[in-house]
């Protein structure tokens, strides 16, 4: 007699076996290896400091990029749109008005979500290479603004000596306090991103990012969803560039250009897409590569590029993305 | 035309003159058709017959126009979420199962618009693991790790797991070999008899035939035919058919 709805494939099991062991050690090990970096950076200070908080920055701006790209399975080009945004709201109503670091940063939020909210209504009912477009122009329209309207930005000229981080008057008083704040705000960040990503606003974003229309077949209303995310990676890319704004203390066109957005790109993908930690990952390792070859002196950016590359090859979906398959690697079989 | 063996019953689904258009292009032109209570159907008919498109416009998915009743009410037009809603509930072409998901978030899925924690939510999960036992053993595992068969069995559990009064099919048989097909009808047939209407579009004609109570034949985006197995039961039947009806 046969056995009935007998299927082919292996079942796999995810208790802890030893290629969950070695997993969670890596995990461990690098969450150790950053834990390490920043004491030394606490200790130590100086440009370290700075490089750590260029990578928290990024981090923000690329888990906003995550939503959208990882999560949803979108194409944006025009995030730094949002971070210019957001960095020069900051700026000028610090500086040229005198409002607080806080009630300046909230308002540059709000603002780029309410962009991204007018723009991605009407832009977010194209697919693929048209949104990649599309948002591309909305980046190279709001740099644009940013250029020629000089009575507020200052033009090419930039705007200097924004505030640096602080509440009620008060300034962080060290690079040190300062990289803590940024760890404090990344970690708030992140902790945002793991719950939406695995609420069901979450699910939903992925079963978008699988199949259109299958999440339609589900009622998932793919449009509103396709927006939320839009939007949520506008705040976070608002955040970043107003945190850069008080960190740097200055800002100008250039900072908020298409090189942010493919700096963006690469600690995506090099970090791991669609994972809550890979856009920490990405931008810690690709802030901290120059600085790693700088002893290889005039081949720097050919190392550089070389790392990159052969991080692509061997960890297609990024570095996060290597504990799952590993843990994916040698499952535990079914007995038939 | 033949008329319907099927008992004398409210029609569950009736559609009238539903037609949709790719672009300029009219792919499915003016059909009528209509669903029995506890009835499965056959709709049958080579590439580009305008099967799909049918169920698609039927869902909403493609933009259709013409009259769709559903359970004594009209069917929203145009509105996927709307006619998911109301029961309807679609396996598409391909499967559509989510890859990089596990089988147990992919069932998830399939009750979005319930709440999670509600009593019926556990009870849908435990009625689809007594139907395909083995998606409860692959809970953990990636969707996308699955075999062809357990991913259309997993596609079939999503689709139960939205609570439906009328289940579409959209080829689940497509690339799987002739054992794993059968077994997909099998469960088909199981759904049916506990008495969930079915419309299932197929290329296998004899593989539905086994199941249906009765069949449309389609050919270049119309019905030219609603026939009984027995009167299609050779693929010369079939195959006479869609050349009488060709030039309709």
């Amino acid at each position: 007699m046969r056995s009935p709805r007998r299927m082919t494939s292996p079942a796999t099991t995810f208790h802890m076996n030893p290629s969950d062991r070695i997993g969670t050690a890596l995990k461990s090990a690098g969450w150790l290896a950053g834990a390490a970096l920043v004491i030394y950076a606490f200790i130590d200070g100086g440009y370290l400091v700075t490089v750590l908080g260029f990578a928290a920055i990024y981090a923000i701006f690329v888990s906003g990029l995550n939503f959208f790209m990882g999560y949803t399975g979108q194409v944006s080009f025009g995030q730094n749109a949002f971070a210019a945004i957001g960095g020069y709201t900051s700026a000028v109503l610090t500086t040229a008005f005198g409002w607080g670091v806080f009630p300046a940063m909230a308002l540059g939020v709000a603002a780029a979500a309410l962009l991204a909210l007018l723009v991605g209504f009407p832009t977010l009912r194209l697919r693929g290479h048209y949104l990649a477009m599309a948002t591309l122009a909305l980046g190279m329209i709001v740099q644009e603004i940013a250029v020629q309207w000089d009575s507020v930005t200052m033009g090419y000229t930039g705007i200097a000596a924004i505030p640096a981080l602080g509440a009620f008057g008060h300034e962080l008083p060290s690079d040190r306090w300062q990289l803590a704040a940024l760890l404090v705000a990344l970690a708030l960040c992140l902790w945002v991103a793991s719950r939406l990503k695995h609420s069901r606003l979450g699910q939903a974003l992925a079963a978008i990012a699988g199949s259109e229309d299958a999440a339609r077949a589900l009622g998932i209303d793919v449009a509103r969803h396709k927006l939320i995310a839009f939007v949520i990676a506008a705040i976070y890319a608002a955040f970043a560039g107003s945190l850069f704004a008080h960190f740097v203390g200055f800002v100008s066109p250039e900072v908020f250009g298409l090189h942010m957005v493919v700096l963006g790109f690469t600690m995506l993908y090099v970090g791991g897409i669609g994972t809550v930690a890979g856009p920490m990952v990405g931008a810690l390792i690709i802030s901290l590569l120059p600085e790693t070859f700088r002893g290889f002196k005039e081949f720097q950016d050919l190392a550089y590029g070389a790392a990159l590359i052969l991080i692509l090859i061997y960890a297609p979906r990024g570095l996060a993305s290597l504990i799952r398959r590993w843990r994916l690697r040698r499952p535990d079989r079914e007995t038939p | 035309m033949t008329p319907s063996p099927a008992q004398p019953s409210a029609p569950v689904l009736t559609v009238r003159g539903l037609s949709a258009r790719y672009g300029n292009v009219l792919a499915l032109r003016p059909v009528d058709l209509h669903l029995e209570r506890s009835e499965l159907v056959a709709v049958l008919g080579p590439n580009g017959a305008g099967k799909s498109t049918l169920l698609r416009a039927l869902m909403g998915l493609t933009p259709g126009s013409g009259r769709v009743e559903f359970e004594g009410s009209s069917l929203p037009r145009n509105d996927p979420r709307a006619v998911t809603q109301r029961g309807v509930v679609l396996v598409p072409e391909g499967r559509g199962v989510f890859g990089p998901m596990t089988v147990r978030e992919n069932l998830d899925l399939g009750a979005y618009l319930l709440k999670r924690n509600s009593g019926e939510f556990s009870a849908r999960l435990e009625r689809v693991f007594a139907l395909l036992p083995r998606l409860r053993d692959r809970q953990t595992q990636l969707a996308g790790s699955l075999s062809g068969g357990e991913q259309q069995m997993l596609a079939i559990g999503r689709a139960m797991m939205a609570g439906p009064r009328l289940l579409l099919l959209d080829e689940p048989s497509l690339g799987l070999a002739p054992r794993l097909a059968a077994e997909i009808i099998g469960t088909l047939a199981t759904l049916n008899q506990q008495g969930l209407p079915v419309l299932l579009v197929e290329q296998r004609a004899p593989m539905a035939l086994k199941i249906a109570r009765r069949a449309y034949l389609m050919a270049v985006g119309r019905i030219v035919a609603e026939v009984t197995p027995d009167e299609i039961a050779s693929p010369h039947d079939l195959a006479r058919y869609y050349f009488s009806h060709e030039s309709v």
